[in-house]
């Protein structure tokens, strides 16, 4: 538990009556990439989503159990303090419409008030996006709309604007499964490089990209957390029989 | 069997010619109305009709200036009051698709939206002009204003309905507060189809003559003071078509040709906004 940037500790979720996570306890060390996996439904995008507390803008939801961001309590904190700590990418990129490629980086900052030079803003701005390889291809019409960009170049953008608010963790939630292959591998690429400054946590349904791009892994099966451990041991030697299961195919 | 499908051709010419004329002949009321006022009103349109006041009667020449400010005030000042709070609502509404007050103002909308224009130039009447013991620019403005709100309402909830999700929740997990989210983020995403609703909204108003009958009523010399009577081209129109003067008739259609003009261009700059400013997703 010392020193892990995210501990989960007996944590259920409900939507309604409906329980979602099942006691689940997880903890995730500093700059590493975690992959959680399972089939669809399992409660990945719950597990989460209550992370950074994206579930609390659903009705009718409620968790039981404790997660700590760098051993602070996140459910005792203000949800907006929190998000600025924590980055999110989604499934679907979805850069801001209105604003230009510089703008969608510092949105963080703009959305939020927080003011800064010009000459830091730039900075940020380069800084952000080399971190997520995309520097190069956008530098020369940086003020041009981030939705003209390709679907790939989009969730970097996305990927970037997370970065620039300096996250304590950054949570992607399947951020290739709208993507093609290339571009899918030119993401993977990015984590391995990224996670030396960044801890993430991948939320994958790809066995595949799971094994590529993580250290650690997390089976999960209707809202329970089976078997959470490097991801080296888990391929090779998974300890429970439906985590075997999963990982040959026999069902997700 | 060649017979047959002649004439299952010959019957589709036919139902397309048929189509082709009734839209036409539904066009021609339109077309002949543009035409008699161009050619009744653009003759007597000149820098002296467009500038100057009205003159007494027995005076000949004369403009219906005052009556052009006072349209553009009327606008102004009915954008003012209809603006923040049909956005607002138009907000809450696509904020809350279910429940209970969303229902009730959706359905106030809708009775607002058939309400005749007379009856909420009486309910102005009752509320400012009976209090404040006169009419007044103000008066007028709240009138329109009210005429306004559900187009924009409505606009603003359909507009702001087909923003996707995933925007606001990319605005939100930034740590972004909620109305933050909405002004910054929402709104701007939707701009150019509330500034639609806007322009089509001021399109329908600014012929409006029976609002005005006793709100702002009508007044022959220019008046900027918003709690004094106010001169407007439907009233100015409706004035001197009622009189018995010749000359007078020939400025009834200069200022209808005028309105004409101011509300068709309203509708292309709404239909321009609309195309041009469309945020792609
Ligand atoms: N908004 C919601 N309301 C009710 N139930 C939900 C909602 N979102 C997800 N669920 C339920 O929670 C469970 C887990 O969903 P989710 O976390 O999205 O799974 P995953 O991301 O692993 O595919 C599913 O059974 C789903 O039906
Ligand atoms: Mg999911």
């Amino acid at each position: 538990m010392e020193n892990s940037v995210l501990t989960v500790d007996t944590f259920s979720a409900f939507f309604g009556d409906h329980q979602v996570l099942k006691d689940v306890n997880l903890s995730v060390p500093k700059n590493v990439v975690a992959a959680l996996m399972g089939p669809s439904g399992c409660g990945k995008t719950t597990l989460i989503r209550c992370v950074n507390r994206m579930h609390e803008l659903l009705p009718d939801t409620k968790v039981a159990g404790k997660m700590f961001l760098n051993e602070k309590d996140i459910y005792t904190m203000e949800p907006i303090v929190l998000r600025r700590k924590v980055g999110m990418v989604f499934q679907k990129p979805n850069p801001f419409p209105t604003m230009s490629i510089y703008d969608n980086v510092i949105a963080g900052y703009k959305l939020n008030g927080i003011r800064h030079s010009r000459e830091d803003f730039n900075n940020i701005v380069e800084q952000s996006l080399r971190s997520a390889a995309l520097w190069d291809e956008v530098k020369d019409f940086l003020h041009r709309k981030g939705t003209f960009l390709s679907g790939g170049q989009q969730q970097r953008l996305c990927i970037a604007r997370a970065l620039a608010m300096n996250p304590e963790i950054l949570l992607l939630d399947e951020p290739t499964s709208a993507l093609d292959p290339k571009s899918t591998s030119q993401i993977e690429e990015l984590f391995v490089e990224l996670k030396k400054n960044v801890t993430m946590l991948l939320v994958t349904h790809n066995i595949g990209q799971a094994a590529r791009v993580s250290d650690f892994t997390a089976f999960i099966y209707i809202g329970e957390l089976i078997e959470y451990g490097p991801t080296e041991k888990m391929f090779t030697v998974p300890k429970d029989k439906r985590t075997e299961e999963y990982l040959t195919g026999k069902f997700g | 069997m060649k017979d047959h499908v002649r004439a299952r051709l010959i019957k589709n010419y036919i139902f397309k010619g048929l189509v082709m004329l009734f839209a036409f002949i539904s066009l021609l009321p339109l077309l002949l109305i543009l035409y008699y006022i161009t050619k009744n009103g653009i003759s007597v349109i000149n820098w002296d009709f467009l500038t100057q006041l009205p003159r007494p009667i027995g005076e000949a020449g004369g403009g219906v200036f005052n009556a052009i400010m006072g349209t553009i005030m009327l606008i102004v000042l009915s954008c003012v009051f209809s603006i923040p709070f049909g956005i607002a609502a138009g907000i809450y509404l696509a904020e809350n698709r279910e429940g209970k007050l969303s229902n009730i103002v959706r359905l106030c909308v809708v009775v607002l939206q058939g309400t005749p224009s007379i009856v909420i130039g009486i309910i102005a009447y009752a509320w400012i002009v009976a209090p404040l013991r006169t009419f007044s620019a103000l008066s007028g403005g709240i009138a329109l204003s009210i005429m306004m709100l559900p187009v924009i309402i409505k606009t603003t909830e359909e507009t702001l309905k087909l923003i996707p999700y995933h925007l606001k929740e990319a605005s939100l997990a930034l740590g972004v507060p909620y109305y933050k989210t909405i002004l910054k983020v929402v709104l701007p995403s939707g701009l150019n189809g509330i500034l639609t609703g806007i322009l089509l909204s001021v399109a329908r108003i600014t012929g409006e003559t029976a609002p005005l009958l006793f709100t702002a009523f009508g007044n022959q010399f220019m008046n900027w003071n918003i709690f004094k009577p106010i001169d407007s081209l439907p009233y100015r129109i409706f004035y001197y078509a009622m009189s018995p003067y010749p000359e007078w008739h020939t400025f009834a259609w200069g200022a209808s040709f005028i309105l004409v003009v101011l509300t068709l261009a309203f509708n292309l700059i709404a239909r321009g906004v609309s195309i041009k400013w469309k945020i792609q997703f």
